[in-house]
């Protein structure tokens, strides 16, 4: 059995830890035997005492914090407990830590990572279930990472923390913590055709038929990606209509590539997010597609995101707020009607 | 926490500065010393505003006039691996730290040649452990992760970072105070009361007692009532040495007063509390102490110095586009996945 997402990401922390003295953690209620919120930090403030900073509920002091120790040549890996609360440290990261490395000219670099467990569909609430990164969306000098069953998370937040000098917020997603990573393995993913692209935060691409038949592109990310993989499912199997799902893990900046080259194949594209559309990732993808990707298109894109309303704690009602992969799919047949789809005229 | 053995490794991608080693180097009495900075100080600022009126630079300054005896009191104390984060206003504590008025005016004339390429210009600057920005409070904590950062790798340095009355209405600072003492911080927080938070007085923005805001968190607290530059550089160096030595925080209250308008143009205060404290300035203090030949000596240096510094500045190119690169869309390195 591969690993979950959740032991993949503890797993890390302790390689990391293990292998780099620089290596801090930070954040609240972290300590052993409760090891943070979710347990990704579980075991760690056993085996490292005097690198992990339990800290008080102050997420613009700790975030600012760590920040000064990322500028005095530590690699500080920050733990809100539930990402809706990095909204307090905004400050912190988008009038500081972001701004350092260029306002001074590179002189300094802030290699920071916060990991922020996002997303709703466990019945948290208003408060406990959104999915913030987007407005960080458009900060300069901040990157944005956000992890999927379908990438070694693990390898991810190391790659976050060991190698990049700029400060990254690391999207989780709290319903994610439980999956089994599902790693592509030599350009396969189970019954998937899978691509993986180059570079430290890849994108993944999956069809059911092979990329040459793409009849859609569906673009998601983070919480959104096993239901993009159960929507192309489904259209294979309701529609015999093939979709190409993408799931890129550099959100800022944008990693267009591979977005760009299936919509010149499929000439239909789908954004999904679990966070309201507007001003979102969705908007971002598609007002980025470069021109040739607009010239294939053959129908205006569709977005796919929650209600512009907060999460409620009722079950049934934030399921209604939430994108479903009943919108996924339905999003897909709007776009790409079986009339228009090359399968079914060619 | 208990210090790691500090791990080599480039820790910044610039040289350290070590002021207190300068400092030991200038020629001349202690009391001669500290009126040259602080005479190169008040110079370079009304050089500074006297550009801005003739439209020379953009944007706002906020001139440490009157309070030059805190920034050569408390800075002339530290020394090479310590760290300052400091404020808006900020020229006076960098040219006591950096002693580089050429590219301090080059930055606030946004030109390529300033402390940061003129990125920055007068709020954000940036040199050799010397750090500054414009948000009120903002700065508290990173000073504080410097200075655990210090600590973690064994150095013997202390951060100091210099707020205002005015940053006591920003919560993050007291988030800081509290981190700080639990975590055992070398931090000195210099507090500068200079009676006024842009157009507000203080009676109108801090309630309680400064001191006791701090000593509430358990830190150690003390104040200062003085614009006399040797009654701060004597009180300070006992106290950063106390910083470095217990590995404690403390705050430190100056009160003093800023005898120019906030930034430009915008002073309400009563002209005759002004013209009253006008009695407390610094540099007349001073230059009572040194002989009058001396003094002529020095001021004759400065003037000078900054003829040669706002010149140079000026006949610099401006940055050219090239330089609006950005880090974030140049990649990284590191593994590929």
């Amino acid at each position: 059995m591969s690993q979950t997402v959740l032991e993949s990401l503890n797993q890390a922390l302790h390689r990391m830890m293990q292998a780099d003295e620089r290596v801090h953690l930070i954040g609240e209620d972290l300590l052993d035997p409760y090891g943070g919120a979710f347990k990704v930090s579980r075991g760690l403030s056993t085996a490292f005492e005097d690198r992990v900073w339990t800290t008080p509920i102050s997420e613009a002091g700790f975030v600012g914090v760590a920040i000064g120790m990322a500028m005095g040549g530590l690699l500080p890996v920050v733990e809100i407990m539930f990402g809706d609360f990095v909204l307090l440290a905004a400050d912190q990261l988008i009038n500081h830590g972001a701004k350092y490395s260029w306002m001074y000219n590179e002189k300094v670099d802030v290699p920071l990572v916060v990991r922020l467990p996002m997303g709703g569909r466990r019945g948290y609430g208003p408060t406990h279930s959104q999915t913030l990164e987007k407005h960080f969306l458009g900060a300069p000098g901040l990157a944005i990472v956000a992890t999927n069953p379908f990438v070694d998370s693990g390898r991810l937040l190391e790659t976050a923390t060991l190698y990049d000098r700029r400060p990254v917020l690391f999207v989780e997603n709290k319903k994610m913590y439980a999956r089994r990573q599902r790693l592509i393995d030599q350009g396969r993913c189970e019954s998937m055709a899978a691509r993986v692209s180059a570079g430290p935060y890849p994108t993944v691409s999956l069809s059911f038929g092979g990329f040459e038949m793409a009849d859609v592109t569906l673009v998601a990310y983070g919480g959104m990606a096993e239901l993009a993989v159960e929507a192309a499912e489904r259209l294979l199997i309701e529609d015999e209509r093939y979709c190409e799902v993408i799931l890129p893990t550099s959100i800022q900046p944008l990693e267009m590539d591979a977005i760009a080259q299936s919509v010149a194949r499929s000439g239909h594209l789908v954004v999904a997010e679990e966070s309201p559309g507007a001003g979102g990732f969705g908007a971002e993808v598609i007002s980025a597609l470069p021109a040739a990707a607009w010239a294939a298109l053959r129908a205006q894109p569709q977005r796919v995101s929650a209600l512009n309303v907060p999460i409620a704690n009722s079950p049934a009602l934030e399921a209604a707020t939430l994108p479903d992969v009943d919108d996924l799919l339905n999003a897909m047949r709007r776009v790409a009607p079986a009339s228009s789809s090359r399968s079914a005229t060619g | 926490m208990v210090a790691a053995e500090r791990k080599e490794q480039p820790e910044q991608n610039e040289e350290r500065i070590d002021p207190g080693a300068r400092f030991a180097q200038m020629e001349g009495a202690l009391s001669e010393k500290l009126y040259a900075q602080m005479r190169l100080i008040r110079r370079f600022e009304e050089q500074l505003l006297e550009r801005f009126d003739r439209g020379l630079l953009v944007g706002t300054t906020h001139a440490y006039i009157g309070q030059e005896a805190d920034a050569v009191g408390v800075i002339n104390h530290l020394r090479a691996g310590d760290v300052v984060f400091s404020n808006h206003r900020c020229h006076g504590h960098y040219l006591v730290w950096g002693d580089k008025p050429e590219a301090l005016a080059a930055e606030l004339m946004g030109r390529s040649g300033g402390l940061v390429g003129g990125r920055g210009g007068s709020q954000h600057i940036c040199d050799g452990g010397f750090y500054t920005n414009g948000i009120q409070g903002g700065i508290v904590p990173g000073a504080l992760g410097l200075s655990l950062a210090k600590k973690v790798r064994g150095e013997d340095a202390v951060a100091v970072v210099f707020i205002g009355d005015g940053t006591l209405g920003q919560g993050v600072l007291y988030e800081c105070l509290n981190m700080a003492s639990l975590w055992g911080a070398p931090l000195l927080i210099v507090l500068e009361d200079n009676a006024w938070a842009q157009s507000t007085p203080s009676y109108r923005e801090v309630a309680g007692s400064m001191l006791e805001r701090a000593r509430a968190f358990g830190l150690e607290a003390g104040e200062i009532e003085s614009t006399d530059a040797e009654d701060i550089y004597d009180h300070f160096g006992g106290i950063i040495e106390d910083v470095r030595q217990s590995v404690r925080p403390r705050l430190e209250v100056i009160h003093t007063y800023r005898l120019c308008h906030h930034s430009r143009s915008d002073d309400q205060r009563p002209a005759e509390e002004v013209e009253a404290r006008r009695a407390d300035d610094p540099l007349p203090k001073q230059r009572q102490r040194v002989s009058g030949q001396r003094a002529r000596a020095i001021e004759e240096a400065v003037e000078a110095r900054l003829l040669k510094a706002f010149e140079a500045a000026e006949a610099q190119a401006q940055p050219s586009i090239e330089q609006l690169d950005d880090p974030l869309l140049r990649g990284m390195p590191g593994p590929h996945t």
